[in-house]
């Protein structure tokens, strides 16, 4: 026999997102930072229509071209950020590593938050020998830091598969790797509130009305553990995109026929010492503005989501 | 605490052993190795003879077993591209990337503490927003770009420090090749210790900073103040003392970080240590290098953190607590 429920579920209510919202307006420094970020991230969504070349069609590419210094030193007006040592045009390179840093960042934190709140609900909320065992393992997997985990893991895969093999899957690999190796941040995160949670009334109240754990935790709990995880969502995506381009400089990450930011830089680097800096220090500098632009957001959200935090 | 020792060991013996099978893993996994021993020309029984002798039809533990016994004797077999076994070729970089570390950190300590405690004390001073906001600054910018602009400007555009390399080392007792003693070596060595403090510095300023404002409310502060104490020996004796537990235990927890960020920084300085060993073995696929250097790098990274852990749990009653309702 079964009952109409209504189940009452609130998380943030509107009233305090308008707070946030008004409170972030008010602060020039996060709104510039939010508009850079947008700025971002705009350019990553339409790459194919803004990029002047296409970086990825070789046809284009012609070593003619190779090594012209950017447009306000060589006066070529069709390269406005000079070309790398191939010829290929180097706006539309960062363009599409853009692109393809912010997708990385963004899917791996993704798979970082899904695998880390089933995670840390199921941990907080069930508790016992499962909560142990996976708390212990966050405990070990947090000593190492995510950039090691993840050089070795893909130092191991690619001496396992072979460089041809990984090169074609490098980004599902990246992603997956990096996705996994940060989950613990927000599966302690989240069973620290769970286990907060837990003690209300209104998940015994639940419980009495006969709704299934599962969804009491998803529908119920859930909710009212998401606020704090938007500042580690945003400073993860930051902290994935700058390991994903360390990687690439060191040649585990993405290919040098597919760039990223980092793998801009790796070409680059061979040919600072010869007097050809913009390959290198352009992409340097767009990645440096990305990621304070996020760390940036991240403090902003951490300031006005805990209001105890509040002017530090 | 007899319990607490004991489970940080397991759980030492825990991450090694995931190391040691992941280093295993690497090893045996890369081609056949009969076949690159005998060549094409050799029938399919000689092979299984030859993989007989070899042990390779062994079952997975007992290959395991024997792997971990010779890695206990330094065995790890013998580097493709050095022609040397692969435990002496890491073992000859080692110096290197320790004297790195170790002139980073001790840069990081000679910056960090004057600054932490400077913003602390003076939190509204001009110099303490602008000592933040290089920190915040310092704190996203990745290390390889630090380093690769540092070079740029240092030595491509200005050409005042060398751009690679260690430079003239001093053998010590023939043990121990040294930078440290020869004006060359330190001359090589301002560069990459400086873009490795440019990232550990900031964090230790933060963390000094929020310390010292948490002890300076406390009473025995106000009271050393009270009874006349001049201010220096308040804040560098009294105060900072209290606080070097906890700073001492991050900066410990940070080995993880610290291994990661010397492999980057030696890659863009070519500095001849285990880091950039471990990236050209990559290259080179040179997996005995690979294997050895995950063994070696595991052992000093479990061996940090345990200790860390183990004076963390000497020192701070606290954490006992901690440790029973987890």
């Amino acid at each position: 026999m079964s009952y109409p429920v209504r189940e009452i579920t609130f998380s943030i209510s509107p009233r305090r997102w308008k707070h946030i919202w008004a409170g972030f307006l008010s602060d020039k420094l996060a709104v510039l930072a939010f508009s850079i970020f947008v700025f971002y991230c705009l350019i990553a969504m339409a790459a194919p229509l803004i990029a002047p070349f296409d970086p990825y069609d070789t046809a284009l590419i012609d070593l003619l071209n190779a090594e012209i210094a950017p447009s306000w030193i060589s006066g070529d007006e069709r390269f406005l950020l000079g070309t790398d040592a191939q010829g290929r045009d180097l706006l539309s390179a960062i363009v599409y590593g853009t692109r393809t840093s912010l997708s990385i960042g963004l899917l791996a934190v993704l798979m970082q938050a899904s695998i880390g709140i089933c995670l840390g609900l199921i941990s907080g909320y069930f508790g016992g020998l499962l909560d142990t065992l996976l708390m212990r393992c966050a405990d070990i997997q947090l000593s190492f830091s995510n950039i090691l985990i993840a050089i070795v893991l893909l130092a191991a895969i690619q001496s396992i598969f072979g460089l041809a093999y990984y090169q074609d899957h490098a980004m599902i690999m990246l992603v997956f790797i990096l996705g996994l190796a940060e989950w613990p941040i927000f599966a302690r995160t989240v069973r620290a509130s769970v286990l907060a949670e837990k003690q209300k009334e209104y998940v015994d109240a639940a419980y009495l009305m006969g709704i299934s754990q599962i969804r009491i935790i998803f529908k119920h709990i859930l909710p009212n553990t998401i606020s704090p995880l938007f500042v580690i969502f945003t400073i993860q995506i930051a902290n994935v995109i700058v390991a994903e381009a360390a990687l690439s400089f060191l040649g585990l990450g993405m290919p040098i026929s597919q760039p990223s930011l980092g793998s801009l830089i790796s070409i680059g680097f061979d040919y600072l010492f010869s007097g050809i800096w913009w390959i290198s220090v352009v992409p340097c500098a767009v990645l440096m503005l990305l990621i304070l632009v996020i760390n940036l957001l991240g403090d902003v959200l951490k300031n006005h989501l805990n209001p105890r935090h509040y002017k530090d | 605490m007899f319990v607490f020792l004991l489970r940080r060991l397991l759980q030492a013996c825990i991450v090694m052993l995931i190391i040691s099978l992941l280093s295993f893993v690497i090893q045996g996994n890369l081609g056949d190795p009969v076949r690159q021993m005998v060549g094409q020309s050799v029938t399919s029984e000689e092979v299984e003879k030859i993989r007989q002798e070899q042990g390779l039809n062994d079952s997975f533990f007992q290959q395991y077993g024997r792997y971990i016994k010779n890695a206990l004797h330094g065995d790890f077999g013998e580097s493709y591209f050095y022609k040397e076994p692969a435990f002496h070729v890491i073992m000859a970089k080692l110096p290197a990337t320790i004297e790195l570390t170790l002139a980073a950190i001790i840069l990081t300590i000679v910056i960090a503490i004057p600054c932490g405690v400077f913003t602390a004390i003076r939190p509204k001073n001009l110099a303490s927003h602008g000592i933040m906001f290089f920190s915040t600054i310092g704190l996203s910018t990745p290390i390889f770009i630090t380093a690769i602009l540092l070079l740029y400007v240092f030595s491509a555009l200005l050409q005042w420090t060398p751009s690679f390399g260690r430079g003239e080392t001093v053998s010590i007792m023939g043990l121990w090749e040294s930078g440290f003693f020869s004006l060359d070596g330190l001359y090589h060595l301002i560069l990459p210790s400086i873009s490795l403090s440019f990232i550990l510095a900031p964090l230790f300023i933060r963390l000094i900073r929020s310390e010292m404002l948490e002890i300076m409310e406390s009473e025995y502060i106000k009271y050393a103040k009270a009874k006349g104490l001049s201010s220096a020996r308040v804040y560098f004796i009294h105060a900072l003392k209290n606080i070097m537990l906890p700073i001492i235990t991050i900066g410990g927890i940070q080995i993880g970080n610290i291994i990661a960020y010397t492999i980057l920084t030696e890659t863009v300085f070519q500095w001849p240590g285990m880091g950039s060993l471990f990236i050209d073995s990559i290259n080179r696929v040179d997996t005995p290098v690979i294997s050895a250097y995950l063994m070696v790098v595991g052992v000093i990274f479990v061996f940090t953190n345990t200790l860390v852990d183990l004076v963390y749990g000497l020192f701070n009653p606290t954490v006992k607590l901690a440790v029973k309702d987890v």
